[in-house]
């Protein structure tokens, strides 16, 4: 086997060292009924090339050349090539959790910088390490503003990401802990205010929106956070479209951030890895989940970083830990590092700006085909849209998808009561000729006899 | 201190400057510089102040203003601070830091499968569901086990969706029960997984041989008792011998046996928990099947049960059509619920496949035998300097104590630091908790006997030092480019970010 470097010679040489007659020796603790004597029913050792063969076969099995207006929680924005060179540097890609300081600088300064950027992006005061992604990163932060506040129930918003909302209720039902969601304004498209003023009683842990919402609507984040804020309970603020914020104006109100860190540089994947992350202002830090690296200085004085505050984690805390989170996503937070280095001050604010001329001209072209219309005007959007139509997406998508086109998801899947509503996302890699050419597949309706 | 003028006129040697302490990206940053630019704009340019009114961004975040070049440089010798296993050894116990294959990065890059969107219409998708349906398949064969789900990130992920598994069950007959039986060798996911799924923990007394006291569990487990929660083999390294027996204890009382699957390097191709009576278990990709770890994650963590468990898989699972297409099927009335949106580290997936493919039957089974040839080398190699607590058979791993080395005041974690001088990553420093100052030494597969011996060599040079001059190993490293670090200031006053020194108000 070509990644085990031993001879038969080093093996039985090492074997008589042990002083065991046979490697089955070494597995004589196991009883002999419970050993498997047969081999693993599993496919045979591949040569190099033939998984290479596979893995294409399989990529080719799916839509490959595809233009797509898919996003919903995962967004396709362009990855400078320099994030793939650095992080399949072995230093990085092989290396494990920084536990060992004086060997792990680069890994702990990377995310140092990560925590940084994130916590500059979001206008919030420190960032954890990383979450897993943004579905689990909420479900821990309203555990966390559950922890500060002494509350158990949590007040979310219908026009959070579906799929956040399901882990979010996974998390919360095995301990009994109350959920409440609140609609949205079938106008704007944001959350339902006066509902929001209803649901939330002294009772409530945290209000957790999402912004852009799922609907691609920005939320009023000052409105909300005076509302909750008054109850004496913590906002959360979702971010799922990281990329907005280079143009889309931080929820610096709110308590906590919880963001999903995809768009920054990380591959589609068919949905993972991904990189969450938390947010927060700086007195709740205690209560947050996950790892946190922080600045110091070594015996000879010169600045360096480690893992700190680990009092709030399982290995030391074990039941009492704030969760029981362990491995993270760090090579995706250094992904995601990479790619804010690279854009920058200023580049992520022009990115910001293509995906907002993108989406609009898609809405606008898509939006004045007869038979379609714009759904949710009455507020700002980013990259995403919804499209009402009068003929069901099930008929026009067959038509996109003849013309190589993957169009916007249908909303009824999560929302029935928005039928042939569908969420388009245009981020800058859709171009101008991928949306006309929708338009056209979209605009050519059968003829009715 | 001594400066490069001074080392210079003395031996000729000097810091070169790539060595120094790199400064933060943020303070390398000016205005003007940029790394990127974006493809021609091909259509109509917006006002975004006019567009979100009130939702514009007045004021950027201090990201930094870097070229190209200067990035590649900042991370490069960033990197060059990190040890790795492609630098050497790195036998960190319970991780299992074995090779990670360059073609399975190759492959999880592949067009098609890295650019793929996880709602395209499984019809457009039908590549990576064979993919994932394969994995699937052969991580059932490796485990005995009946069914699997995939969605969870990483290890403790998977523990919580397993134990939520367990819950679900018992609420389904009527009574969800109050506790968690965790033996103290347990890592510490275990019991913070108990605690957030709503158990309350129970603490199992390991025997004397450090496994699991079969009649003090049996006087522990009662009708309230959920599940126990067992590694197999042992964070010291042993398996259970009697896991059968423990399991039909708990079967008895209507309670459930999970395994963590840290230590699934043990037992690959050569024992299978479904065989051994365990009810549901998670394995680490990134532990067992050489996806990377990455300085931390990404993990991943599937869980794999008995057909008992089944229903209450998390949504959604895969599904062959009759025409052998495969979808995902949402119909799940019994599920716990999704644990992570859309169907977790695929990435993971693909890299894992890819392992077990280039090992085949054989090659898995290759492996965990050296895995485990290379722990008892160890074990042979060091004890008669290292006080062995548990003289228990070694599978996969070895924990010493520093029982002797602390008579001279050297702990555990003094001789890790100090092994770093001769090369190595150390062990995993004062774990479990039931051995007192613990070297836990996982070696894993992927050294070679060359390495093996340079690793005892250390090991026992350092065995002499701590003999003859104690405060050199108490004191290392000293050939780091940063000594120890104070950890102490570090939580006490934290520093989490670097910070702009003035910043203009609104945001």
């Amino acid at each position: 086997m070509r990644y085990l470097p031993k001879s038969s010679a080093e093996r039985e040489k090492m074997l008589a060292e042990i002083g065991a007659a046979s490697i089955d020796d070494l597995f004589s603790v196991i009883p002999a009924d419970e050993r498997l004597t047969r081999d693993l029913d599993v496919p045979r050792q591949h040569a190099e090339s033939e998984i290479i063969d596979y893995f294409r076969a399989a990529g080719r099995k799916n839509a490959t050349n595809y233009a797509s207006f898919l996003g919903a929680g995962c967004y396709r924005h362009y990855r400078p090539v320099i994030i793939d060179s650095l992080v399949q540097r072995g230093e990085f890609l092989t290396s494990y959790t920084p536990y060992q300081a004086e060997i792990t600088q680069g890994t702990l300064q990377a995310i140092f910088e990560f925590q940084t950027m994130i916590a500059e992006l979001t206008g919030m005061d420190v960032a954890n390490a990383s979450m897993y992604d943004g579905s689990t990163g909420a479900a821990e932060a309203a555990r966390m503003a559950m922890r500060i506040t002494g509350r158990e129930q949590t007040v979310v918003a219908a026009t959070v990401h579906p799929e956040y909302r399901e882990v979010m209720a996974t998390y919360a039902k095995h301990q009994a802990l109350p959920i409440t969601t609140v609609g949205y304004d079938s106008e704007t498209g944001r959350i339902d205010l006066a509902a929001l003023g209803d649901a939330v009683t002294e009772e409530t842990a945290a209000v957790l929106v999402q912004s852009p919402n799922f609907f691609g609507v920005i939320e009023d984040i000052p409105a909300i956070a005076e509302m909750v804020h008054a109850k004496g309970a913590l906002l959360i603020v979702s971010i799922a479209e990281a990329v907005s914020l280079g143009v889309v104006r931080p929820p610096v109100e709110t308590d906590i951030v919880s963001m999903e860190a995809q768009s920054f540089g990380v591959a589609l994947s068919y949905g993972g890895p991904f990189c969450g992350v938390i947010a927060a202002k700086e007195r709740y830090v205690r209560q947050m989940p996950g790892r946190l690296v922080g600045q110091t200085v070594d015996s000879s004085g010169y600045r360096g970083f480690v893992l700190t505050m680990a009092t709030r984690e399982q290995h030391i805390r074990r039941e009492k830990a704030t969760s029981n989170i362990c491995t993270n996503q760090a090579l995706v937070a250094l992904m995601a590092t990479i790619f804010l280095s690279v854009y920058g001050k200023e580049g992520i604010r022009e990115l910001a700006e293509h995906n907002l001329a993108k989406a609009s001209y898609a809405a606008q072209a898509l939006s004045s085909q007869p038979g379609a219309q714009l759904r949710f005007t009455g507020a700002p959007r980013f990259n995403e849209f919804v499209l009402q139509t009068e003929e069901s997406p099930r008929e026009w998508s067959q038509r996109l998808m003849e013309a190589k086109i993957i169009g916007g998801i249908d909303l009824g899947r999560w929302y029935p009561e928005l039928q042939n509503c569908t969420l388009w996302c245009a981020t800058e890699i859709v171009t101008r000729a991928n949306i006309d050419a929708a338009v056209n597949a979209l605009a050519a309706r059968p003829v009715e006899v | 201190m001594a400066t490069n003028e001074t080392i210079a006129t003395t031996t000729g040697k000097v810091r070169p400057h790539q060595t120094q302490n790199e400064a933060l990206l943020f303070e390398k940053s000016s205005p003007g510089k940029r790394a990127y630019k974006l493809a021609a704009l091909d259509v109509p340019a917006v006002d975004a102040a006019s567009l979100l009114g009130e939702a514009h961004r007045k004021l950027p975040g201090e990201l930094p203003e870097l070229s190209e070049i200067e990035i590649i440089r900042h991370f490069t010798r960033l990197s060059t601070w990190n040890y790795a296993i492609d630098l050497g050894m790195y036998p960190l116990g319970s991780c299992t830091m074995k090779y990670n294959p360059r073609v399975n990065e190759w492959v999880a890059r592949i067009d098609g499968l890295a650019d793929a969107h996880p709602y395209r219409p499984d019809s457009l998708a039908q590549g990576i569901l064979e993919i994932i349906d394969n994995l699937q398949r052969c991580l059932l064969e490796i485990t005995g086990m009946d069914a699997i789900t995939l969605q969870p990130a990483a290890g403790a992920h998977g523990e919580f969706t397993g134990i939520l598994l367990v819950r679900a069950w018992h609420e389904s007959r009527g009574n969800s029960r109050k506790k968690i039986i965790i033996p103290d060798s347990a890592h510490g996911t275990n019991p913070a997984t108990a605690a957030i799924c709503g158990y309350t923990v129970e603490n199992l007394k390991s025997n004397s041989e450090g496994g699991i006291d079969l009649e003090a569990l049996t006087r522990q487990v009662d009708e309230e008792t959920a599940a126990l929660m067992i590694t197999n083999p042992s964070t010291i390294g042993v398996f259970e011998s009697q896991i059968a027996r423990i399991a039909d204890v708990l079967h008895a009382k209507g309670a459930l046996l999970y395994m963590d699957g840290a230590n699934m390097n043990a037992l690959v191709g050569k024992a299978r928990p479904g065989d051994f009576g365990v009810d549901v278990m998670h394995l680490n990709l990134h532990k067992t099947f050489s996806t990377p770890h990455g300085g931390g994650g990404p993990g991943s963590g599937p869980v794999a049960c008995k057909a008992f468990l089944e229903p209450f898989l998390p949504t959604p699972v895969l599904q062959q059509n009759e025409g052998g297409t495969r979808h995902w099927s949402y119909d799940r009335p019994k599920s716990v619920g999704r644990v992570r949106a859309f169907y977790g580290n695929v990435g993971m997936f693909i890299r894992a496949l890819a392992y077990i493919l280039a090992n085949g039957p054989d090659g898995l089974r290759q492996t965990t035998e050296d895995a485990v040839l290379n722990a008892n080398y160890i074990r042979a190699k060091l004890e008669d300097l290292y006080e062995l607590p548990y003289k228990t058979a070694s599978m996969h791993e070895v924990v010493f104590s520093d029982k002797r080395q602390a008579a001279k005041g050297v702990k555990t974690g003094d001789i890790a630091k100090r092994l770093i001088d001769y090369g190595f990553h150390p062990y995993t420093v004062s774990f479990p908790m039931i051995v007192s100052g613990a070297l836990m030494i996982e070696p894993t597969e992927s050294e070679s006997l060359e390495e093996l011996d340079l690793f005892i060599e250390a090991m026992r040079a350092i065995a002499k030092e701590v003999e003859e001059t104690p405060e050199l190993v108490k004191t290392a490293p000293h050939s780091t480019r940063v000594s120890r670090l104070d950890e102490v200031q570090a939580a006490r006053k934290p520093i989490l970010r670097w910070a702009p020194a003035a910043r203009p108000k609104a945001p």
